[in-house]
């Protein structure tokens, strides 16, 4: 397995695979709670847009509807801890079921009546639409009136219950990329991930080969609905509060779609160099607005949507490739 | 509940979707010549909506009359979209257009956003408050004056791409690109020009939707996908098919806010979303795609 992990990879690119990873695993103890902040929310993006990157950057189904899987995985957990005082961990474990065959069923519905390309991404609007509309209307969860996690303030990490100080989440979060991009990483190598490559460029030719397209789209579909559940895991034991509006809106959807694009579709590192591009970039923004007191809500989304647009135009391909044959690494594509 | 309460909203919700598919209309013949998704559909009709609400409030200017100056500046505003920005991703994958035409959406709110702020604007004209009575109906006025601005909007678009040199040329670019090619059409002016007249639709349908509705930049992303909603029910690229598709969620919407909740609304329209994409992808008055 190893071996496999590092195939393809030069010496001076796993060199700085380490350094990069000691230096992140050392990074909280020489900054304060804001920054620690800042980069979980950078790993948050990195691992939501790697979980989407497996259908559209490896099998190629563009969604857009992926808050709807944050937001199962969210409110299936946090129901879990609020109603019946089950833990986060036990939570993923029914998060990643429930977001999975949801994926399957919307999956299903599209690849069967042949459904594909923009028609495709506007389904996934529409039942995450549906989530939205629907948990608007669910009690039991709170309904559009939202739904909290007890909060208090936190003197040591209860790391099985997910409650604590912001360095705790930072560890998780990085575990939980680290994990992604490992996994991404054998998928994209092994032979389904050859599958969804051939789909992905095209589909007719790979039907031709003997490829059963429909299982393996099915198969990228469900994986990378149960990932983006434990996005929402996370999401939900980190903010302790839900709200439909907020959880399945669209730009939640539109949003983690951006850092894989900037940093670069179907490629392992785009969505991690995505995140940090954004996040950085984004937080910097925020705190220059602040300082020159024009600190309008809008003006960081027009932000993004500029940032967007300058990468989809100058590099459409995104940053990471464009980068990395810059500092002469290879990462086969 | 008396049956004339549902009369009435069936009528208030057919006027409605005329006005939602003239809308859609636009979207619909963007996508048919030049095959380009317009995500930013909706936040062209906001914007469209406060140029009304802004001639209204500051020169006393009604919306109905501003429609052909507000779909003059949209023309405008989508011929040059279209020849600065999305003209050379037309040849690029589905994904990089979608995703273009996200950020140019995700841009236009945002600066509505801050340039009007989150609350409703709306316009109060001497005919807000009128309505005729038809029998036992009664229909408001601003809803009867609408909808027929926009069927006379539609009409026009029909003569112009059926009887006109430009109409008919811009058909050909949308049967057969290379053919148009070859005879020596300006495809890249025809598709511009195309994406302006898909605008000025939007101008025309925000200019009289601010007499139905207060707008906030919200609306935006929410007419973007009631747009989708519509052309892909009525049929992509059919013109016909994009009124009768307005038609029909504008009259389930009304139907749905009265039967169950204002909020599940919109559940109803994707519902009959998913229903057409499973089972007539092409829509109700589309081709079916080779």
């Amino acid at each position: 397995m190893i071996a496999r992990l590092i195939e393809g990879t030069s010496r001076r690119g796993l060199v700085l695979l380490a350094l990069l990873l000691a230096f992140l695993i050392l990074i909280p103890f020489f900054v304060n709670d804001y920054l620690i902040t800042v980069l979980i929310l950078i790993f948050y993006f990195a691992f939501v847009g790697q979980a989407w990157n497996i259908m559209m950057g490896f099998a190629g189904q563009l969604s857009l509807g992926h808050a709807l899987y944050v937001g199962l995985g969210a409110y299936t957990s946090a129901a879990l801890y609020v109603h019946f005082g089950v833990g986060p961990w036990i939570g993923m474990l029914a998060a990643i079921p429930v977001a999975g065959a949801l994926g399957a069923v919307i999956g299903f519905l599209a690849f069967r009546f042949g459904v594909s390309g923009v028609y495709f991404a506007i389904l996934t609007i529409a039942f995450c639409e549906f989530a939205r509309v629907g948990f608007d209307h669910f009690r039991w969860v709170g309904g559009s009136a939202g739904f909290f996690l007890p909060v208090a303030q936190y003197s040591v990490n209860d790391l099985w219950n997910l409650r604590g100080k912001p360095s705790m989440f930072y560890y998780v979060i990085l575990g939980f990329t680290v994990a992604a991009f490992i996994i991404c990483h054998l998928l994209l190598r092994s032979r389904m991930g050859y599958f969804w490559q051939a789909i992905r460029e095209d589909e007719p030719a790979a039907r031709a080969l003997g490829i059963n397209a429909f299982r393996y789209k099915m198969i990228a579909v469900v994986i990378s609905a149960g990932m983006t559940s434990l996005a929402g895991v996370f999401f939900a034991f980190f903010y302790n509060n839900l709200f439909p509006e907020q959880v399945f809106h669209i730009s939640r959807s539109i949003e983690m779609i951006l850092a894989p694009i900037i940093g670069g579709v179907g490629t392992l590192f785009g969505p991690i160099l995505g995140a940090v591009i954004l996040t950085g970039l984004s937080e910097t923004m925020h705190e220059i607005l602040h300082l020159l007191g024009v600190d309008v809500p809008g003006a960081k989304a027009v932000f993004y949507g500029i940032c967007l647009l300058v990468v989809i135009v100058a590099l459409p391909d995104g940053v990471w490739p464009w980068l990395s044959r810059r500092l002469g690494l290879s990462e086969r594509k | 509940m008396p049956i004339d309460i549902y009369l009435n909203v069936a009528v208030s919700g057919l006027l409605t979707g005329l006005v939602y598919g003239l809308m859609a209309l636009g979207l619909s013949v963007i996508f048919g010549v030049v095959r380009v998704v317009n995500f930013a559909h909706g936040e062209m009709m906001t914007i469209a909506m406060y140029l009304a609400v802004l001639a209204f409030s500051v020169l006393g200017l009604d919306p109905l009359v501003m429609m052909v100056p507000i779909a003059a500046v949209l023309f405008v505003f989508g011929y040059a979209l279209q020849a600065g920005l999305i003209g050379p991703f037309i040849n690029k994958p589905e994904h990089m257009q979608f995703i273009l035409l996200v950020a140019v959406a995700v841009i236009l709110v945002n600066v509505q956003l801050i340039v009007f702020g989150p609350d409703a604007r709306g316009v109060q004209t001497a005919y807000s408050y009128d309505s005729f009575a038809v029998g036992k109906l009664i229909i408001d006025a601003t809803k009867v004056y609408a909808a027929l601005a926009a069927l006379t909007v539609s009409a026009a678009l029909f003569v112009f791409f059926r009887f006109t040199e430009v109409g008919k040329a811009i058909r050909a670019c949308a049967d057969n690109y290379t053919g148009a090619l070859v005879v020596g059409l300006d495809v890249r002016r025809l598709y511009a020009l195309t994406f302006g007249i898909g605008a000025a639709c939007v101008g025309a349908a925000g200019a009289m939707m601010v007499v139905i509705i207060d707008v906030t930049p919200s609306l935006g992303p929410a007419y973007t996908l009631l747009a989708f909603v519509i052309v892909i029910t009525g049929g992509l690229g059919s013109m016909p098919g994009a009124l009768l598709g307005g038609v029909l969620i504008g009259m389930t919407e009304a139907m749905a806010g009265l039967l169950f909740s204002p909020s599940a609304k919109t559940m109803f329209a994707f519902a009959i979303l998913v229903l057409v994409l499973l089972f007539r992808p092409q829509g109700i008055m589309g081709k079916r795609a080779a």
